[in-house]
């Protein structure tokens, strides 16, 4: 970690000590885990600390955490019995509970001490997944948000205008959650009887070309020892 | 009398202002606006989705189609933060080439922009010349990577190929004439270096061009001086990155604040506005136009006297040549698993951000470990920026709402994803 990045790291833990969670990271990275009631409370200090200072929030980002870890082919024992030819869903990681399945991850950057942090956020209930705006800290959160609740469902409470942005008028689902299909639920075509464009359950299969799988490659295993759980 | 009532209009999707598919709801006092509402969306093809379900290499090409302007800066972004999780060394030379065909690319987004600004308040001169010298810079793309626009050619690693030796030739045909293509061969006769040197020597004419039609031009003052003027406080606020924060006198620049690749090797220089308003952002961008310039002309310099490998040679991650596959079986292996299977990434997370032509692009990464990426997050500069597209406007009239998504520099491939 660079020298600005520990001195940062040191101001956060004088100030956020207690709300906040250092999270290992592999390439050198400020990762902090906050509950979701103190969100805004650590957001408005890490605005308006003066060694602080993050003035701007670059980016939201919803997480759906479901299928981390997840693989299609085990290749652990492939070396003795071969690969099965079909793809299969595997089994999911036994870390993902329901509590930790969604995350809002904030990327912060202070343009005065040129440094950045990130901040995740897990929404708790993966029924209901809610997290506080923070609009009133940044305004740029505002799009990011209604973006996070259009893909993934994500509830941000006191937001001023939730509504879906990117997907079409009058969309169903929540279209990056791990169990929604890549191919959709729906296609649109034209119906020369009725003289409109329709919508129709999807006629096509899906096809995976390449399986997913995870390989234990030892070059990498002091990174991934300390990165641990979920990032 | 008849009783003036506000009435909402809707302007676009399909409008050649819009720069694209950009629907606005604007809610109007006579003619002047009081609040308006994008709707974007109407192009999404969910990008991040869809690279979820490949290994990491067959997502380059999506890239490109994001901002479709600026394809190789997406592709930057893209393979840098796959580098930092993987952390590889990308070779020198493949740092030049990357910095050049980034600065390539911004001069590229700029006459665009510069073009398709000028035609949507009224200089259609502007659009045919800055057309003239992008042809120039396509066909570099082209030699390069063989594509125009869509030219995959970033790897993880480096550079899929070192830069050619020859340029290809315009052939004879009956929509020209002899003279005409004899002309635009003539500086196509060298390799690919000489090409792009002959390039910078006659561009910043080219801007000097541009700069007597619009600088001093009192109607296109007229358009653009405090018009949506955001203060320096506000664009910090707003997400604002790229030339619409440094026009508002922010001197932020990711290729000077956070170097990358060999940008801290080059010597330039970062116009900044004074009023914030969209005169001086049009003036950052020109500036920014004989800056690239420079750079390109110093990544030349280099380039010819220091030759080398162009990509990694670590074959876990990158294939091995073609006739090292033809002899060695342990080449063959590195081959095959590589156009499989692909590589795996150690599990992590990593957010790598470039100077995009439009601000900062940015992704976030997160790997489980997998062949393919858990989460691909883009972070779009438009985005942000169009999210401030009301505050902007408010107040102003409606012909100045199309100044105003000139100077955002909206694309909506990388707006909608």
């Amino acid at each position: 970690m660079s020298p600005k990045l520990e001195q940062t790291a040191a101001a956060i833990l004088t100030h956020l000590g207690d709300k906040v969670a250092l999270v290992p990271s592999v390439c050198g990275e400020l990762t902090y885990e906050v509950a979701a009631e103190n969100l805004v409370h650590v957001c408005t200090a890490l605005r308006d600390e003066p060694d602080l200072a993050f003035e701007m929030l670059v980016d939201v980002c919803g997480v759906d955490y479901m299928d981390y870890g997840k693989v299609e082919w085990a290749t652990r024992q492939s070396s003795g019995k071969g690969f099965s030819r079909g793809v299969e869903p595997g089994e999911a990681h036994p870390g993902n509970t329901d509590e930790r399945r969604f995350a809002v991850v904030y990327h912060l950057l202070s343009i005065s001490r040129n440094v950045r942090v990130r901040l995740r956020v897990f929404a708790g209930n993966a029924r209901v997944p809610m997290v506080e705006t923070v609009t009133g800290v940044w305004s740029s959160a505002n799009w990011f948000e209604r973006e996070a609740f259009d893909l993934f469902g994500i509830l941000f409470k006191g937001h001023p205008d939730l509504r879906r942005i990117l997907t079409d008028y009058g969309f169903i689902g929540h279209p990056f959650r791990k169990d929604f299909p890549l191919i959709g639920n729906v296609e649109v075509r034209y119906d020369p009887e009725k003289g409109r464009v329709i919508y129709q359950p999807v006629s096509i299969e899906p096809r995976t070309l390449v399986p997913r799988v995870i390989r234990d490659d030892h070059r990498y295993e002091v990174n991934t020892k300390e990165s641990g759980g979920n990032g | 009398m008849a009783e003036i009532h506000n009435y909402t209009m809707n302007f676009g999707p399909q409008h050649p202002a819009a720069h694209g598919v950009l629907r606005l709801v604007l809610e109007m006092d006579g003619e002047t606006i009081q609040k308006a509402d994008p709707h974007i969306g109407l192009l999404h093809r969910g990008t991040e989705k869809l690279a979820e379900s490949k290994p990491y290499n067959q997502s380059i090409g999506y890239m490109d189609r994001l901002d479709y302007v600026s394809m190789m800066c997406n592709e930057h972004g893209y393979v840098m933060a796959i580098e930092k999780l993987l952390g590889i060394q990308v070779p020198e030379r493949a740092q030049y080439i990357r910095v050049m065909f980034d600065e390539i690319t911004r001069i590229l987004n700029h006459l665009m922009w510069l073009g398709a600004h000028g035609l949507d308040i009224g200089a259609m001169t502007m659009f045919l010349y800055c057309f003239r010298e992008r042809e120039d810079l396509m066909d570099c793309y082209e030699a390069v990577s063989g594509t125009r626009m869509h030219a995959t050619y970033y790897r993880p690693g480096g550079v899929y190929r070192d830069l050619p030796d020859s340029m290809p030739r315009y052939q004879y045909s009956k929509f020209r004439s002899k003279k005409e293509i004899d002309r635009l061969n003539s500086v196509r006769e060298g390799s690919m270096l000489d090409f792009i040197e002959d390039f910078t020597n006659r561009f910043p004419k080219c801007v000097d061009e541009y700069e007597t039609l619009l600088t001093d031009n009192r109607i296109w003052k007229q358009r653009t001086v405090n018009i949506a003027v955001v203060s320096p406080e506000r664009a910090m606020a707003l997400g604002f990155t790229g030339p619409m924060l440094r026009g508002s006198g922010v001197a932020w620049d990711l290729r000077k604040k956070q170097p990358y690749e060999v940008y801290d090797r080059m010597d330039f220089d970062i116009p900044v506005g004074a009023s914030g308003d969209c005169y001086d952002r049009y003036l950052v961008r020109v500036e920014e136009l004989r800056q690239s310039n420079r750079i390109i002309a110093q990544c030349v310099k280099w380039l010819r006297d220091n030759p080398g490998p162009v990509i990694a040679a670590d074959h876990k991650v990158t294939p091995p040549k073609r006739e090292e596959m033809k002899g060695d079986m342990e080449s063959l292996i590195h081959h095959f698993k590589a156009f499989t299977e692909g590589y795996c990434v150690p599990a992590g997370e990593a957010y790598a951000a470039v100077e995009h032509p439009k601000g900062e692009f940015g992704v976030y990464l997160i790997s489980d470990g997998a062949n393919k990426p858990y989460r691909v997050k883009v972070r779009a500069p438009g985005f942000a920026h169009l999210a401030a597209l009301e505050e902007m406007v408010a107040g102003h009239m409606l012909a100045d709402v199309v100044a105003v998504i000139g100077t955002q520099d909206i694309v909506f491939g990388e707006i909608d994803r």
